[in-house]
């Protein structure tokens, strides 16, 4: 569904990936795991549009998107939840979901779909009314998730969802992540919580400063000693 | 849960059922406004302070509303506002006073004068960010103004004296037509991109709001109306400077906007009708003046720092219960710190 081939960044003159190349097979989780500065938010914030890179490819069902617009990308399909959440904090749950559906012209539909976030999240629905910077973090985590979601996308970027959560909810947004996934939507996902990460995907790959170091199976990832003994400690 | 979350109003627009009967009220109103004031001051029995003071009420109105749309709405803070409202007024004073064009057809050009202005400075600049694009915005005002100064065709230093086109009656519905438009704009999809600008540049791009377009947008129209503005402003004191459209007066119209609540259009309005009688009740007194403004400010960022208004809208149906399509709660002013 997605192929990324030797994919270079760089913020300035400061290189953030050096030449990535991975693999998003159709109705799987992948996951990219690796320690801060390895380049796992530049290469889904690359995808999505928001950074250019300076060379290499990405393909996405067969067409070359490397160089779209993000309200392109978004409109083919593929919805960035951003790390740190980022929701609108001054509009409501509501109106936060709703604008997940920007680029969406489908009416019927995006009330669909909502009702899906609904049931999703039911706590969403309790404070559908609620201003977004109101929310816990957890309940705003579910929200950027659900706005993703509005997009109806194919493809899921899911930046570092369980970031600064109690080990429940993080539970939680993995299974709801992979109940997202059974219902047919495709997942990349970033965590620093490697443990979490290849439990739940198929497919890792192992970031290390702009590189791909590890790649493999995620289950003969999570059993590999050198993975265990950088990312797991242990 | 032991405890239950406090309970937070939310934020919903008042749809009417009527749209035909409130519009009618609407019009009516507006209407009974401009003719009581048009009436009494013809009659003499308001005299030409108060007048002149209603007049520039209204020059206020357009320019506090205008800013709100690229400040308060989108975030974007700019402190040259009054840099459009000169571009506006000086291209106005070109076209009709030298060139002989009609006078409507000088305000509208200066306005499109300052809209391209806008789009000049915006399209550069709206990759800045917060403080940088506020002094980029700065910068440019104080270009045109240096420009102004030495360029003879227009008066330099000593500025341009037309004759007074302006009048109450091209005001008050000028300024109802900009509020309408302003208002539409930030009620649409539009709209809602722009406050997700305000909120959350990133996220806003990362659900397809195309963040620059929008931007640009915005600062265009804002640019827009502030020259129309311009063009009532000089064409009312039938006299103006380079010095009338300073950083100064930059301020003062952001001034207007912080006071009555950004991101509201029903604040912006009465930001400037407050601050504008306020100016008049003061003008006795131009050395406290200042002094007063000031200490209104700090009062207003200690105990009440969203505004007047916070993000309040006004809508015709809180008047006419009658006019409400269904009960959709209250709305939140926005008073959290």
């Amino acid at each position: 569904m997605l192929t990324i081939d030797k994919l270079e960044v760089s913020y300035g003159a400061i290189r953030a990936l050096h030449g990535i190349s991975l693999e998003v097979p159709d109705g799987s989780i992948v996951c990219l795991i690796g320690a801060n500065g390895a380049g796992k938010s530049t290469t889904l914030k690359t995808i999505s549009g928001l950074l250019r890179p300076r060379a290499g490819s990405i393909r996405y069902q067969g067409d070359e998107i490397t160089h779209w617009a993000p309200k392109r990308i978004v409109a083919a399909g593929i919805s960035h939840v951003p790390e740190g959440r980022r929701i609108f904090a001054d509009q409501t749950v509501e109106e936060n979901l709703r604008l997940g559906a920007y680029s969406r012209r489908d009416r019927a539909e995006v009330a669909k779909d909502l009702e899906f976030v609904y049931e999703l999240f039911p706590r969403l629905r309790e404070r559908r009314k609620q201003l977004g910077g109101t929310l816990s973090g957890g309940e705003q985590q579910m929200l950027a998730i659900g706005r993703g979601l509005m997009a109806r996308p194919k493809l899921l970027l899911l930046d570092e969802p369980s970031m600064g959560l109690s080990p429940l909810l993080v539970r939680e947004i993995f299974s709801i992540i992979q109940t997202i996934n059974r219902q047919g939507t495709t997942i990349l996902l970033v965590e620093q919580n490697a443990y979490m990460a290849l439990g739940v995907a198929s497919f890792a790959y192992v970031l290390e400063t702009g590189r791909v170091a590890l790649q493999g199976p995620a289950k003969e990832l999570a059993s590999s000693s050198e993975v265990r003994r950088a990312y797991l400690g242990g | 849960m032991a405890t239950q979350p406090a309970k937070i109003p939310a934020r919903t627009s008042t749809a009417a059922l009527y749209p035909w009967r409130s519009m009618g009220i609407s019009i009516l109103g507006m209407v009974v406004v401009w003719g009581v004031v048009q009436w009494l001051s013809q009659s003499g029995v308001l005299n030409l302070f108060i007048t002149q003071t209603l007049v520039i009420m209204g020059i206020n109105v357009i320019l506090a509303v205008s800013l709100n749309l690229i400040t308060g709405v989108t975030g974007q803070l700019v402190l040259g506002h009054a840099a459009f409202m000169g571009l506006g007024c000086y291209f106005a004073a070109i076209l009709t006073y030298k060139m002989g064009l009609p006078f409507p057809v000088g305000l509208i050009g200066g306005g499109l004068v300052a809209g391209l202005g806008g789009l000049v400075i915006g399209l550069p600049t709206l990759r800045l960010r917060g403080d940088y694009l506020a002094i980029a915005t700065l910068g440019f005002g104080e270009i045109l103004r240096i420009v102004y100064q030495n360029w003879d065709y227009v008066g330099g230093a000593v500025g341009m004296s037309p004759p007074q086109l302006a009048n109450w009656t091209w005001v008050f519905w000028l300024a109802v037509l900009s509020v309408l438009i302003i208002w539409h704009l930030v009620d649409s999809s539009h709209g809602r991109a722009l406050q997700a600008i305000r909120e959350n540049e990133i996220a806003a791009e990362a659900v397809g709001v195309a963040t620059t377009r929008h931007k640009v947008t915005a600062f265009i129209i804002g640019a827009f109306f502030a020259g129309i503005a311009g063009g009532l402003y000089g064409f009312y004191n039938y006299a103006f400077q380079p010095s009338s459209f300073d950083f100064l007066h930059s301020f003062n119209i952001l001034v207007l906007v912080v006071l009555g609540g950004l991101g509201s259009i029903t604040g912006s309005i009465v930001g400037a009708v407050v601050v504008t009688a306020l100016q008049a009740a003061l003008q006795s007194y131009p050395y406290i003046q200042n002094v007063i403004f000031a200490l209104l400010l700090i009062l207003m960022m200690l105990f009440r720092r969203q505004g007047l208004l916070g993000r309040y809208e006004f809508h015709l149906s809180m008047i006419f219960p009658g006019l409400r399509r269904e009960e959709k709660g209250g709305h939140s002013d926005g008073a959290r710190s």
